[in-house]
């Protein structure tokens, strides 16, 4: 029982961060309809951006946080702009096929200016915390207020405010969404950028939690697809939920598999989820 | 001057005309309905006016202005409001919202602007805070009218505003469109209920294979014999 819960624990961290990556993933699909591949190195550069603000200005990991966020979410948007604007009115596999190319170009930037090899935020060991039979860093209390925060943020904007309306709108209906007089451009670029910021803060949390390598986002796409698509397709509120369902599974099946095997659960959970129902927990519009 | 006029419009998709040599004309303050036979191009018409299907000669002046192929986002601030035939609202959207995006390209708070919509429709105001998509066929059409008047326009265009609808709804429908006209906001409506939309409306234009046919009054469509027996079954 206390193992179950420890991983529980743990299962929400992951599920934490996987969230913040498939909710950018999943809206950035409501308008665009492609899978963006290049989603886990947008969450890798966001982590090297504030792995530099750590060192050079030699701040907490926190307080880089809003500016690796910033820079992310201006790169993807000026990606987006140079690069899969001019394909937009083709078929949505070019884009596909475009995001990966430009994972690629991303993931060797990185390589270039952060070189290949591990490296970490903080040097030192952080004492975990000991509550009864549980461990706790308090850098995961950290990530889980900062997840948590960042999801309500969304959650406003996406409720209250005209742009996140339109989102929603274009994600729901885009050719309504035109004839309406909603700005399409202008609400992709904040669909990029709000997604771009989030993958960042997920990268950030996942340095804090792990390491920083240049492979870091890229190996965790395929959960964040998972919980993408276990959430409903384009459906923000099912991303966060597919992301803590899709961590906790991953977690726990480290009880009877070994941990190696991390990513096939959440693999065999989308598999099942597009066979049993591929509309999603909270229906999608794929 | 006219509201909205079409002179001598080519245009379709891809290269092929569906169009050819239309003409349209809405004056300010009246409802002007489009019939005729399926691939006629009654909805190509419309479309094509509102900049949805590209121009190709001819062209479509608003108030003396004209605003041939212009992009949907300055129709719709000039004060033209469209609905589509079909998936005209945001389903995942409550009725609230789906109003508020209506009104996109204003500045300035929403709540006037909702209460006359509210006014026309009371039963949105009832059922405001549902999700579009879970409505009924006939409340899912006030939705799209209502976000379409949200944008305050002078002219709206509706394609097949009675598609799919039961013949009370239908009658509704026509009298609140009627209702809509009175408020001083020209109509131009696309509709396979001839007869129907032809007595509701002021003037009526028969389109065939892209070309203008007829072009009379309401009645003195219903009237016309060629009319009836060619284009209204008999």
């Amino acid at each position: 029982m206390i193992e179950i819960i420890q991983l529980l624990i743990n299962g929400i961290l992951l599920g934490s961060i996987l969230a913040l990556g498939a909710v950018g993933a999943t809206m950035i699909f409501g308008v665009l309809r492609f899978a963006h591949f290049a989603h886990g190195d947008f969450m890798a550069i966001g982590a090297y951006f504030a792995l530099t603000v750590v060192t050079v200005f030699n701040l907490p990991v926190l307080a880089a946080l809003p500016v690796a966020m910033l820079l992310t979410g201006g790169l993807a948007i000026l990606i987006d702009q140079v690069v899969y604007r001019r394909i937009r009115r083709v078929q949505p596999v070019i884009l596909l096929i475009a995001s990966f190319a430009t994972a690629l170009v991303l993931r060797s930037f990185i390589q270039m200016v952060w070189g290949g090899s591990n490296q970490v935020y903080q040097a030192g060991i952080q004492l975990p915390w000991r509550i009864g039979p549980f461990t706790l860093k308090p850098d995961h209390l950290l990530i889980f207020a900062a997840a948590a925060g960042l999801v309500l943020i969304v959650h406003l904007f996406l409720s209250r405010t005209r742009m996140g309306k339109a989102m929603r709108a274009m994600s729901d209906n885009m050719d309504l969404a035109l004839v309406t007089g909603i700005p399409a451009n202008r609400v992709i670029m904040w669909t990029w950028g709000i997604g771009g910021a989030l993958a960042a803060a997920a990268g950030v949390f996942l340095g804090m939690d792990t390491r920083l390598h240049p492979v870091m986002g890229w190996t965790l796409l395929l959960p964040i697809f998972a919980a993408t698509i276990l959430g409903g397709i384009g459906r923000p509120y099912g991303a966060i939920l597919g992301g803590l369902v899709i961590g906790c599974a991953m977690e726990l099946s480290t009880l009877i598999i070994p941990g190696t095997y991390k990513p096939a659960v959440a693999f065999a959970i989308m598999v099942a989820t597009l066979v049993f129902r591929p509309q999603g927990i909270i229906k999608g519009n794929a | 001057m006219s509201l909205l006029s079409a002179e001598g419009l080519y245009a379709g998709y891809g290269g092929v005309d569906i169009l050819r040599d239309t003409h349209l004309r809405v004056e300010a303050d009246e409802i002007v309905v489009i019939v005729g036979p399926n691939g006629a191009g009654k909805s190509t018409a419309m479309k094509a006016m509102f900049g949805l299907v590209p121009v190709r000669r001819g062209q479509v002046v608003y108030r003396g202005e004209t605003i041939t192929n212009q992009p949907a986002e300055r129709m719709v601030s000039r004060g033209i409001a469209y609905v589509p035939q079909e998936a005209n609202v945001f389903p995942s959207l409550s009725v609230t919202e789906n109003l508020e995006l209506g009104a996109y390209v204003l500045r300035g708070s929403n709540v006037p602007r909702m209460e006359r919509v509210f006014e026309i429709f009371p039963r949105l105001k009832e059922r405001r805070h549902q999700q579009a998509g879970v409505m009924s066929g006939g409340e899912r059409q006030m939705v799209a009218m209502g976000r379409a008047l949200m944008v305050e326009p002078t002219l709206l265009m509706l394609d097949e505003p009675t598609a799919g609808l039961s013949p009370r709804l239908i009658d509704e429908t026509f009298e609140r469109i009627r209702g809509i006209n009175q408020l001083g906001i020209g109509v131009l409506m696309v509709e396979q209920n001839a007869r129907q939309a032809l007595a509701a409306a002021d003037r009526g234009y028969v389109l065939a294979t892209g070309e203008n046919r007829y072009e009379d009054t309401g009645p003195a469509l219903l009237a016309n014999p060629e009319v009836a027996e060619m284009f209204l079954g008999g």
